[in-house]
């Protein structure tokens, strides 16, 4: 039983850490590179061989290590250390509870692919990401620099807002799932819903192929509106760009980390960048089927492959196809994120409070209530 | 295991608690040490099988109110505390009150419980306590509601005459 959890484990964070972030800074300067018009970053080379500037990162951890690390005069030192790995840590263990698998039958022991299924999962992933406030607000405060206390002010009351919203943003696919916990939810999504099936429950007359016409019951095409605000509120949660007024290089230099050198800015680089697959898994998760294949649900996948493979080869293909299905949802969720980071361009600080405030947090709630009134309506149909 | 686990969040709470009574000099450090000890109790929590209540400790005190503690702090700068002497003004009777009420706790304690409590499955989660609040104590829920509607609708009137005046 440790054994799995040691192995599970291992795969989530070896495949994030190892594979995942090196990569996607590559795939930042790239991306950013094609659509700017540019080639990107192409320079670093070990005896000329370049490698399309795959070996920038290596060359990055190897600046950002051998700088000096500065305390500046004034500052906490205590808390000015210690702020860059509490940005770093609520990102990785936000990784316990995500299922990048479903549960598998093998030789009478089952094989569930989480690190920690546990019921109340988003709760959990919630209360992590309200701890990850903490990295910015310490790391501003502590280095006595003005800048640094304006950006972590404006990211403490950015991060506090958007809280709120995401949890709310969320209502309505809870009551969807009926269920907080992560693999329930990837579960109930590897099923189809016939889309006009709802007409025959109010009693029309559909003809045969539009009844036939199915989507894959997944989040994003029961809950469409929270997907959108959900997406808005994790990403602003990052502070990455279009939400990235708490170091809004023109205004306030590097805001939060400002006065931040060497490895310790490489710490809150790496949870800025981290959390992109991160936000990837969990909106995966929530609302693109996670694990699942889309019109193939698990059984049949299983059940097909049996008379060839046999039942147990069978599943374990299975679990290797689901698997990648999740990492390639997740490469498509980091596409997305960094497209909308080269193309949106930073908001004004209150445009942002206005946006969490104003506009989403009245849609969600309407959301809510919409969902609600809906799953009433069919179960008094149905 | 879980014993051991008490322990080591015990006494990161307790040190937590310490750290912020102690801190007289620095509000900044005393506040994040209440954070370390909102986050020990919260885990305490889970280790009870209370996991709702865990992950709101964690939620709602660290993640909301002390966050917003801190703005504050921060907004007024309180470097060098101005109210430091105003906080230890009797050391004294202060130590020996507490003392007192831990020796009444302490006295009461072996008597007080009878032995544990049945703990039903559902015990803890979000579904049990929802449905609790939704069916038994809903009118206290609604009432509750209402009084920080109130106490947000007044926030905003008195900072609106603040901005317009």
């Amino acid at each position: 039983m440790e054994l799995q959890v040691v192995f599970k484990l291992l795969f989530i964070v070896l495949v994030i850490m190892a594979a995942f972030l090196p990569l996607i800074t590559w795939v930042e300067r790239k991306q950013s590179a094609v659509m700017q018009d540019r080639i990107g970053a192409n320079r670093a080379d070990v005896l000329g061989i370049t490698a399309l500037g795959l070996l920038h990162p290596a060359a990055d951890v190897v600046k950002l290590l051998t700088k000096e690390d500065v305390v500046p005069a004034g500052a906490n030192r205590w808390i000015h250390q210690l702020a860059p790995v509490i940005a770093l840590v609520p990102a990785i263990i936000t990784l316990a509870v995500i299922p990048y698998g479903g549960a598998y039958q093998l030789d009478g022991w089952v094989l569930n692919l989480v690190v920690a299924d546990i019921d109340w999962g988003m709760l959990y992933v919630f209360a992590v990401g309200s701890i990850a406030t903490y990295g910015a607000v310490m790391a501003g405060w502590a280095s006595n620099s003005n800048w640094g206390l304006l950006g972590s002010m404006r990211a403490s009351a950015q991060m506090i807002s958007y809280e709120v919203t995401m949890g709310l943003s969320l209502v309505g696919l809870f009551m969807v799932f009926d269920s907080l916990r992560l693999t329930e939810i990837a579960q109930a999504q590897d099923a189809t819903f016939r889309i006009f099936g709802f007409l025959e429950l109010l009693g029309m007359a559909v003809p045969g192929w539009l009844a036939w016409l199915q989507l894959p019951s997944w989040g994003v095409f029961l809950q469409p509106l929270g997907f959108i605000l959900f997406l808005t509120c994790i990403m602003a949660e990052n502070k990455r760009p279009p939400f990235d007024a708490p170091e809004g290089e023109s205004e306030l230099v590097a805001g939060y980390h400002m006065e931040y050198s060497g490895m310790r800015f490489g710490l809150f680089y790496t949870a800025e960048f981290l959390e992109v697959p991160v936000i990837g898994m969990i909106v995966t998760t929530l609302f693109l089927g996670g694990w699942s294949i889309p019109w193939l649900s698990q059984a049949e996948i299983i059940g097909g492959l049996t008379p060839a493979l046999g039942v147990t080869f069978a599943t374990v293909l299975c679990m290797v196809l689901h698997v990648v299905s999740f990492l390639l949802k997740v490469i498509v969720m980091i596409w997305l994120q960094m497209a909308l980071r080269w193309t949106l361009p930073r908001f004004r600080y209150d445009q942002v409070m206005d946006l969490c405030w104003k506009m989403i947090l009245p849609i969600s709630i309407a959301n809510a209530f919409v969902t609600g009134g809906v799953i009433l309506l069919l179960e008094r149909v149905g | 295991m879980t014993l051991g686990l008490f322990y080591f969040f015990a006494f990161i709470a307790i040190a937590g608690a310490l750290g912020m009574l102690l801190n007289t000099r620095n509000t900044v450090a005393g506040a994040l040490s209440l954070v370390a000890t909102m986050c020990a109790l919260g885990a305490i929590y889970v280790l009870l099988d209370a996991y709702l209540i865990g992950a709101l400790q964690i939620m709602v005190y660290a993640g909301a109110i002390l966050v917003l503690f801190l703005f504050v702090v921060m907004l007024l700068n309180l470097r060098q505390d101005a109210f430091v002497g105003a906080r230890f003004a009797k050391p004294l009777f202060w130590t020996l009150a507490a003392a007192a009420l831990a020796a009444g706790f302490l006295a009461l304690l072996p008597g007080a419980f009878g032995p544990p409590a049945e703990i039903p499955s559902d015990f803890g989660g979000y579904r049990a306590v929802g449905a609790e609040l939704f069916t038994d104590y809903v009118l206290a829920f609604e009432v509750t509601s209402l009084l920080l509607l109130s106490a947000m609708i007044g926030a905003v009137i008195l900072a609106k005459r603040k901005i317009d005046g």
